[in-house]
């Protein structure tokens, strides 16, 4: 937006004396005031915003059209008039049968692909046997030992025709080469699946705390999944580069953008590093965002994410291919805004923190169900968590015109503020020498942990108010919640005894070698993590071939 | 009270890497003027309940989100009893459903701040509740 200097003398004028004649004067007598409006990360927020705030502001520099550089308005020249996005409800829950039910009930009801949670000793690679698996069997996800469970998991599902995405990091390649070997058994090429592997270690140190190895050889073995997905399994997200973890931390939007990508630029330089071809690996990087309360900032966070990539990757890496310059990224709702009391409401506040998703311009969505803050959700809260994506989509009209916001005063100059900002933290860590010597320093930890305990003070001191926990407050009945079956852990470690009872054990002897042989001669692993699953050696004995050789991440118990 | 400090030990036994709960509570304390030890990530039973003993805690604050309370309590309730250790106190905080919290009273837990507790409840549960002279 250019102005002719007296139009902006004009503008000026005029906005001051509505400011003080009317704004100011009409606040004074207001009953309901606040000395400060912020957003939920503490960002302050003026009253109003006029093209004075965006001056000197360029169209085609900041936005362009949607499918053109820097992709601000959107990746796709349509969005969702070519396609809506994906409805990937994230599920999983006790034995491999219990979660094949339920992806068949999801499927069933419109849900457009699969997102696998697996269970706590999965995601550490422990099996449902090892000490540390006792009394978390199919709890927060389903439990996954070996490529016996992995087929029963997908069993009746055409892997030709629906896309997958697994949660799962430090045991990435693992669970990767098991689903790689159920599609063979089902007869469908690795060339032809599609789907993501989480497989985003960074984050890990950073916020979710599910890693293994120390940062180095599992910043090699994420390579080794790049390298290897390119040639192999062309169709596959070999990473999806994770704010979600971050914010849920406590993190602000500014800080879940800003280490987000500073992770994905992290994962790049490993990759040149390793010779790997830009134009090769880096079209199968995914990225996956939270989608929080604040519904401005997190419209502006989507916006200036995709614009970030594409200048960084243009910029810094010297990309001229669009596939390269894309931001493709997940949603999800942001499970820590939910509250356990009066759960009904969370039900508003996804739909919400949906839309929102939405307007921001994501490829595919995940909706929390309303108990979740209790435990995984019941088969009618995750009903009604899809619904609310299918009436955002069928009934609320949003999609019908690109970035319907793009040009709102307010929404470009906070998605240029989110740029700024965001661009000032990867500078930051720039000097450090990169995001593994950041996360050795502690410094995202610590600027998270800063970020969570001054919101949690806020809160306290009710100058943000959370509906039906420090306002609104009433006695409430429980609502009924979803109970894992006291079975479960019964017949998980009767699968796994029969599997290690069945199997080839001098041959899996064999190829665990193997496999450990190629991980001390700094071998590409997945070829050797792939053979090892076939002969159903378990997730916990790859794992523990590979900690003999790289040893175990302790993290400094700092707070 | 003795003019000593009141010490904490808040631990995370379960398989679960949910934190910022753990984190924000120490810090509250700490700022309330408690001697605050964090144990970190995915301790054991037996790690938890050594760490207290050897810090000689006056509160054992427990951090769990993932499930696993009803396995992992009983053992640490358990051990602490083998030990002969009956003065510490152990809290509680984290995702526990309605249902189990009579069960966890029982085994000897003496509160449980369920989610939407704040910080100010559980310094001030703290300061009423332990290392009060028995004559006062």
């Amino acid at each position: 937006m250019r102005m002719n200097n007296s139009s902006k003398m004009n503008l000026k004028q005029s906005f001051n004396h509505w400011k003080k004649e009317k704004y100011d004067k009409a606040l004074e007598k207001a009953f309901a005031k606040k000395n400060e409006y912020t957003t939920i990360s503490g960002k302050k927020i003026k009253e109003l915003y006029t093209p004075l705030d965006l001056d000197g502001f360029d169209y085609l520099k900041q936005l362009g059209f949607p499918g053109d550089y820097p992709y601000t308005r959107g990746i796709h020249p349509t969005m969702y008039r070519g396609r809506l996005w994906t409805m990937r409800q994230f599920s999983g829950f006790g034995t491999a049968e219990d979660t094949n039910k339920r992806y068949k009930y999801l499927l069933s009801h419109g849900q457009t692909g699969l997102s696998v949670a697996f269970h706590l000793p999965t995601l550490m690679g422990v099996d449902s046997d090892h000490p540390l698996a006792h009394g978390e069997i199919g709890k927060c996800g389903v439990a996954v030992d070996s490529l016996a469970d992995m087929e029963i998991l997908f069993e009746g599902i055409p892997l030709d025709k629906i896309s997958t995405s697994m949660t799962i990091n430090a045991p990435a390649a693992v669970l990767w080469a098991m689903y790689i070997a159920v599609a063979e058994k089902q007869g469908v090429s690795p060339k032809v699946i599609s789907g993501t592997i989480q497989n985003d270690i960074l984050k890990e140190y950073i916020a979710q705390k599910t890693f293994i190895f120390p940062p180095k050889p599992s910043m090699k073995l994420i390579v080794d999944t790049f390298e290897y997905g390119s040639k192999d399994v062309p169709k596959w997200n070999t990473i999806s580069i994770s704010g979600y973890h971050i914010r849920e931390a406590g993190s602000t939007a500014v800080q879940e953008l800003a280490f987000t990508l500073r992770d994905g630029i992290e994962y790049v330089e490993w990759a040149l590093e390793r010779g790997l071809d830009i134009q090769e690996f880096v079209p199968r990087l995914s990225f996956f965002f939270n989608a929080h309360n604040d519904f401005f900032e997190e419209i502006a966070k989507f916006r200036a994410a995709r614009k970030i990539w594409a200048e960084v990757m243009k910029e810094r890496f010297g990309a001229n291919n669009q596939r390269v310059e894309w931001l493709r990224f997940h949603t999800q709702t942001s499970g820590v805004s939910l509250m356990a009391q009066q759960p009904y409401n969370n039900v508003v506040r996804v739909a919400i923190q949906a839309l929102a998703a939405v307007l921001g311009g994501s490829q595919s969505i995940h909706t929390n169900s309303l108990d979740e803050t209790y435990a995984l959700p019941s088969e009618e809260a995750v009903t009604i968590a899809l619904r609310t994506q299918q009436i955002i989509a069928h009934e609320s009209g949003v999609i019908n015109c690109i970035d319907p916001l793009g040009g709102s005063y307010f929404v470009e100059k906070l998605t240029s503020e989110m740029d700024k900002d965001a661009k000032e933290y990867i500078r930051k860590i720039d000097d450090m020498g990169g995001m593994v010597k950041a996360i050795e320093l502690g410094f995202p930890q610590k600027e998270i942990a800063d970020s969570a305990y001054l919101y949690q003070k806020a809160v306290e001191k009710i100058e943000k108010i959370i509906v039906g926990v420090n306002a609104f407050e009433m006695e409430q009945e429980p609502i009924p919640i979803l109970k894992i079956n006291e079975t479960v852990t019964k017949q998980q470690l009767a699968r796994l005894r029969e599997v290690k009872k069945t199997r080839n054990n001098a041959q899996v002897r064999e190829k665990l070698h193997n496999l450990k042989k190629a991980a001390s001669d700094k071998q590409n692993l997945m070829p050797y993590i792939l053979i090892c699953v076939k002969t159903y050696a378990t997730l916990g004995e790859i794992m523990d071939s590979l900690r003999e050789v790289y040893g175990e991440y302790q993290e400094p118990t700092t707070y | 009270m003795t003019g000593e400090k009141i010490r904490v030990l808040i631990a995370k036994p379960g398989l679960d890497g949910h934190d910022r709960g753990a984190k924000v509570i120490c810090r509250s304390l700490r700022d309330a003027g408690y001697e605050v030890i964090y144990t970190g990530l995915r301790r054991t039973p037996d790690e938890i309940v050594s760490a207290a003993i050897q810090e000689d805690a006056d509160v054992l604050g427990l951090s769990i989100l993932s499930g696993a309370h009803n396995v992992l309590f009983p053992k640490i309730m358990n051990l602490l009893k083998e030990k002969g250790v009956d003065d510490i106190t152990v809290i509680v905080g984290g995702i526990i459903p309605d249902k189990d919290i009579h069960f966890l009273e029982k085994i000897g837990i003496s509160k449980i701040f369920l989610p939407g507790s704040s910080t100010k409840e559980i310094v001030e549960w703290i300061k009423e509740n332990v290392r009060k002279d028995p004559n006062e």
